[in-house]
């Protein structure tokens, strides 16, 4: 459940930007293979926003597709999980170009 | 409160007492700057464009250069409960105490029973109790290791918290993470938790000294465990027996002579 760390940082960071002005509206980009679930981000949010100027914003979950480039045959793909090959060739090695995503992008003030 | 990181003795984790003598440099600040969309200060829209464990990341870049500047080679061990994290170190410990000077960071959510474990070896341990915490964070490690002299240290063991999920994201600034992985446990963990085996730089293959009495096909765990990170580093160990443990003891030397 580190999910809990991660919205406390998310908290963290939108209230140094706000201001002190009431947040109205977050938005996240969470890559896929983040180990995240945004459920459980969804949930954390909701309570640990609680007397915060976060308290009753809306979390937008963007998710970022994962991409993969493979080594051998430069092939770009759609990786569903890091030990997915490269579906041309074969390859293993595959450098990961998105997917690993955990940002807060914006957000809404009053 | 803390003049690092700006903790508050209610923080979530607790290890020990300390005065916050620190004697290490701190580079603050890298908060995430945001700028607002639009020409008026009553911009509704603020572009934050901010990693979330950018406060995480900068700890633990902290405790990096401060290993490196006092020549700690440091290890995060990873592994689900009961893969015998503390049994290899006890048994490192044991074989290489009188060569190479260690200290240990234990990591569990309850009790210091590792840490009696390890410091029965008389080396010397920290317990970091994470409470609910599901893993070990660079705050908490920075804290943890005040108490050591690093400049009398070759090596810094951190044993954080039996889970495979959640310590992969959290960088605590370790040279290597090195997962554990027992013959007991299903050979195809490296699938089932790639995040953790994609971030490790070396596995151990723990048990190796069961493989005759269990179902578990080491070579296709290697395998699977390659598919995921075709750079990982593989020993088979028994902690128990010693089987291995040789190559594993000259990779750490290796790696303490690298800095």
């Amino acid at each position: 459940m580190h999910e809990l760390s991660l919205t406390q940082g998310v908290i963290e960071i939108c209230e140094s930007s706000a201001g002190g002005r009431r947040v109205t509206a977050v938005v996240l980009l969470v890559g896929e293979l983040s180990s995240v679930v945004p459920e459980a981000l969804e949930f954390c949010f909701e309570a640990c926003s609680k007397g915060t100027l976060l308290e009753g914003a809306r979390l937008i979950i963007e998710r970022i597709p994962a991409r993969g480039k493979c080594h051998d045959c430069s092939n770009e793909f759609h990786l569903r999980s890091y030990y997915n090959s490269c579906p041309s060739c074969g390859g293993h090695q595959v450098a990961i170009i998105s997917g690993e995503e955990l940002r807060v992008k914006e957000m809404e003030v009053d | 409160m803390c003049t690092v990181c700006g903790c508050s003795p209610e923080n979530q984790h607790h290890d020990h007492d300390h005065d916050h003598d620190h004697d290490h440099d701190h580079e603050h600040h890298e908060h995430g700057h945001s700028h607002s969309h639009g020409e008026t200060k009553n911009a509704r829209k603020i572009a934050v464009e901010t990693d979330i464990l950018s406060k995480n990341n900068r700890l633990a870049r902290e405790n990096r250069n401060l290993f490196f500047r006092k020549g700690v080679f440091v290890l995060n061990l990873v592994s689900s409960p009961g893969s015998g994290k503390t049994s290899i170190l006890e048994r490192t410990l044991h074989d290489l105490r009188q060569k190479l000077r260690f200290a240990v960071i234990e990591g569990d959510q309850q009790t210091d029973n590792d840490a009696v474990r390890i410091a029965a070896t008389g080396v010397p341990v920290r317990q970091i109790n994470t409470g609910a915490g599901c893993h070990l964070d660079a705050h908490m490690v920075s804290h943890a290791f005040e108490s050591f002299n690093l400049e009398e240290l070759d090596i810094l063991l951190i044993e954080n918290v039996g889970n495979l999920v959640c310590p992969a994201s959290f960088d605590l600034g370790e040279n290597h993470k090195v997962v554990v992985l027992s013959v007991t446990e299903g050979e195809d963990k490296p699938l089932k938790y790639p995040a953790m085996f994609h971030n490790a730089d070396v596995m151990l293959l723990n048990k190796v000294d069961l493989l005759p009495y269990v179902d578990f096909d080491a070579e296709k765990c290697k395998e699977m465990a390659r598919q995921v990170n075709p750079d990982i580093l593989i020993f088979d160990v028994s902690s128990k027996t010693g089987e291995g443990m040789s190559d594993w003891y000259e990779w750490l030397a290796a790696g303490i002579r690298q800095g």
